[in-house]
C-alpha cells in the first residue's frame, strides 16, 4: 500500500494509440478469438466452411471464367490469376468493412468501460486475417496442381502484399472507424470505396491493359495505388510460374525496387492519417455514440 | 480515513457540455454549414459544471442525486470513458469496476470464455486471470454452468458472475454504477462484505446508487450532485438526510 505514492496520478482517458493495442495483446487475441467463435456458433461443419467456400469458388472460376468463357487463352491459368488476387481483395473489403463499423457496433462497451478504443478495428482486421488463411489454402492447393514452383522472391512477394493490404486495412479502418460515429455515411461510402477498388485493381484484367490506354503518367498513377501494387504482388508470387511462358505480365516492370517501397510508403501515410484522426475524434466517442 | 493517505481520484474544476445533436448525415451537416450556420443545428446543455473534488486512498464515496444530476458522468469522468471539457481529471494507479452488468459479455459465448474476456477488458493479465479462474467461479456460485452459454443463465447468475469478475479485478479504485441493487438477499450481503473487504485492504470505493440505506451502509462518504454541481459533501448519512429532506419539500 505504501507503493501508492509513487505510483504517478495519471489522467484517465488519454491513451498511447496503437502502442497500448500492442500493451493489451492478450485483450486483442481474446477478443479475436471471441469473433472467429462466433462466426460459425451452432453449424455443424464450422470451420470447414471458410475451405469449402472458397474452393467451391476456384472451381467455379475454372471452369466458367477459364474453359466457357475462354480467358485462359489471353492469360494462362486464368483461374490462378483471377482468384490469387480476389483472396486478397476479400480480405481488404472484410477488413475495411467491418473495421469501419467497429466502433459502433461495440458503442455498448466504449460507452461503459474505459480501454483502447483502437483495439476494435484492429480486431477486426486480424479476424479478416484470420478468415483470409482458409482462402489462401485453397488458393496453394490451386496453384500446386497447375505446376506452381516456390521461389524465394515469390514468398517474399506475397508476404509483402498482405503486409501492404493489412497496413492500408489497419489506417483506412481507424479513419473511417472514428468517423462513422460522427457520421454514419462513413459506413455506405465505405463499401462504395470497396466496390471500387476490385475494378482499379488488375484483379479481373491485366496492368498491360492499362498500361497501353493509359501512358506512362497516368499509368504511374494507378501503380500508386497501394491495392493494385498488393494485386500484383500476389500474381507475382501464385500465378507467375503457373501462367506458362507469358510471366512477365505478372508484374510491371520495377515492382520490387519501385513499387513495393512506394506502396509501403503510402500504407504507412494512410496509418499514420489514420491514428492521429482517430485520436482527434476519440476523446468524444461515448457521448456521440 | 486520515488526510494524509494519497489521493488516489482529484478532480479540479470541470465541466462537461453535452451536444443534443439533432442530425446525423453530412447532408443535413452541410446544409446547415452552407445557410450561414444559422439556426440550431445543436441544443447544449450542462451536464457538469465546475466540480472539483478530491478522493483519498480506502474511501468509500457515495454520488448522490436525482436523475440527470450528473452522477454517472462524473463517474464516467473518473473511469477515462469521458474527458472533460474543462478542468482535469487525474487518478493514481489502475481504475475498474463494474459499470453496468455484463457490458462485455456476450451471450453466446461460455461463462468461461466471458470471464476471460471481462477480466482482460477490466485490465487483468493471462496469468492474473488464470491464477484467480476458482476463485472467481466460486464467489459467483457458479458451479458447473461455467461452460454453458450465458445466455441460458439467470439474471441472478449474470449478475453474480460479472459482479465476481468485476472484484475479483483488483484494482486501486473501484468503480461501480447501480448494480447492488439487484441480485438476492445473501448475494447482496456477500457483496458488501467483499466490498468491506477492499476497502480495509486499501481499495477506493466509488458508488452511485439510488438505495440511500445501502449506501449509508457501505460508503462513509456521501457526495451530493444536482445540476452538474456538487451541493453538499460530507458524510453519507448526514448527506442522505439532507437529500431525503430536500425530496420531501
Amino acid at each position: 500500500m505504501t507503493s501508492l505514492l509513487d505510483t504517478p496520478l495519471v489522467r484517465p482517458g488519454i491513451g498511447q494509440g496503437l502502442k497500448d493495442v500492442f500493451h493489451r495483446r492478450y485483450l486483442l487475441k481474446l477478443l479475436v478469438r471471441k469473433e472467429i467463435k462466433l462466426r460459425y456458433r451452432g453449424s455443424v461443419l464450422g470451420v470447414i466452411w471458410s475451405y469449402v467456400k472458397p474452393a467451391i469458388q476456384f472451381v467455379v472460376f475454372y471452369i466458367a471464367m477459364g474453359v466457357f468463357l475462354g480467358l485462359n487463352r489471353n492469360v494462362g491459368n486464368y483461374a490462378v490469376y483471377l482468384f490469387s488476387g480476389i483472396v486478397l481483395i476479400n480480405f481488404f473489403t472484410e477488413a475495411l468493412n467491418n473495421a469501419a463499423k467497429s466502433i459502433v457496433y461495440n458503442s455498448g462497451l466504449i460507452k461503459k468501460i474505459f480501454l483502447p478504443r483502437e483495439l476494435f478495428p484492429v480486431a477486426s482486421v486480424f479476424v479478416s486475417a484470420a478468415h483470409f488463411f482458409p482462402q489462401l489454402v485453397v488458393l496453394l492447393i490451386g496453384c500446386l496442381l497447375t505446376g506452381w514452383q516456390p521461389t524465394p522472391l515469390g514468398v517474399l512477394a506475397g508476404f509483402a502484399g498482405f503486409l501492404v493490404l493489412a497496413m492500408l486495412s489497419v489506417g483506412l479502418g481507424l479513419f473511417f472507424s472514428s468517423v462513422n460515429v460522427y457520421f454514419r455515411d462513413s459506413e455506405n461510402f465505405v463499401e462504395m470505396m470497396l466496390m471500387v477498388a476490385t475494378w482499379v485493381s488488375p484483379v479481373m484484367y491485366q496492368w498491360t491493359m492499362v498500361h497501353e490506354r493509359l501512358g506512362d503518367f497516368w499509368f504511374a498513377v494507378y501503380q500508386a495505388n497501394p491495392v493494385t501494387v498488393g494485386v500484383e504482388l500476389f500474381h507475382y508470387a501464385f500465378w507467375s510460374t503457373t501462367s506458362g511462358g507469358d510471366a512477365a505480365l505478372a508484374a510491371p516492370p520495377q515492382l520490387f525496387e519501385l513499387w513495393l517501397p512506394v506502396a509501403l510508403v503510402v500504407s504507412a501515410a494512410v496509418l499514420a492519417l489514420g491514428q492521429f484522426t482517430f485520436r482527434r475524434l476519440e476523446v468524444k466517442f461515448a457521448q456521440e455514440l | 480515513m486520515s488526510e494524509l493517505s494519497p489521493i488516489t481520484v482529484e478532480i479540479k474544476g470541470i465541466s462537461k457540455q453535452f451536444v443534443l445533436r439533432h442530425t446525423r448525415s453530412i447532408k443535413e451537416a452541410l446544409i446547415w454549414f452552407l445557410k450561414g450556420r444559422k439556426g440550431d443545428l445543436s441544443a447544449k446543455f450542462h451536464a457538469l459544471q465546475d466540480v472539483s473534488l478530491d478522493i483519498r486512498q480506502g474511501e468509500t464515496v457515495a454520488l448522490l442525486g436525482f436523475n440527470g444530476s450528473g452522477k454517472s458522468t462524473l463517474l464516467k469522468h473518473i473511469s477515462g470513458v469521458m474527458t472533460p471539457d474543462e478542468g482535469t481529471v487525474r487518478t493514481r494507479g489502475r481504475v475498474a469496476g463494474l459499470i453496468e452488468v455484463g457490458a462485455g459479455f456476450h451471450p453466446d459465448l461460455s461463462g468461461r470464455d466471458n470471464v476471460y474476456l471481462n477480466a482482460a477488458i477490466l485490465g487483468m493479465s493471462e496469468t492474473q486471470i488464470k491464477e484467480r479462474f476458482d476463485s472467481i467461479v466460486e464467489f459467483a456460485e457458479i458451479g458447473e454452468f461455467i461452460d454453458t452459454e450465458v445466455r441460458f443463465y439467470s439474471s441472478g447468475m449474470y449478475l453474480r458472475l460479472a459482479f465476481s469478475v468485476a472484484v475479483h479485478s483488483d484494482p486501486e479504485v473501484f468503480l461501480v454504477d447501480e448494480i447492488l441493487a439487484v441480485g438476492d438477499e445473501p448475494f447482496q450481503r456477500k457483496c458488501l462484505e467483499k466490498i468491506q473487504e477492499l476497502s480495509d485492504a486499501g481499495q477506493t470505493l466509488v458508488v452511485v446508487s439510488h438505495d440511500l440505506d445501502l449506501v449509508q451502509r457501505v460508503c462513509s462518504r456521501g457526495i451530493l450532485l444536482e445540476h452538474g454541481r456538487v451541493l453538499k459533501d460530507g458524510p453519507s448519512h448526514e448527506v442522505v438526510e439532507f437529500l431525503r429532506s430536500r425530496s420531501k419539500r
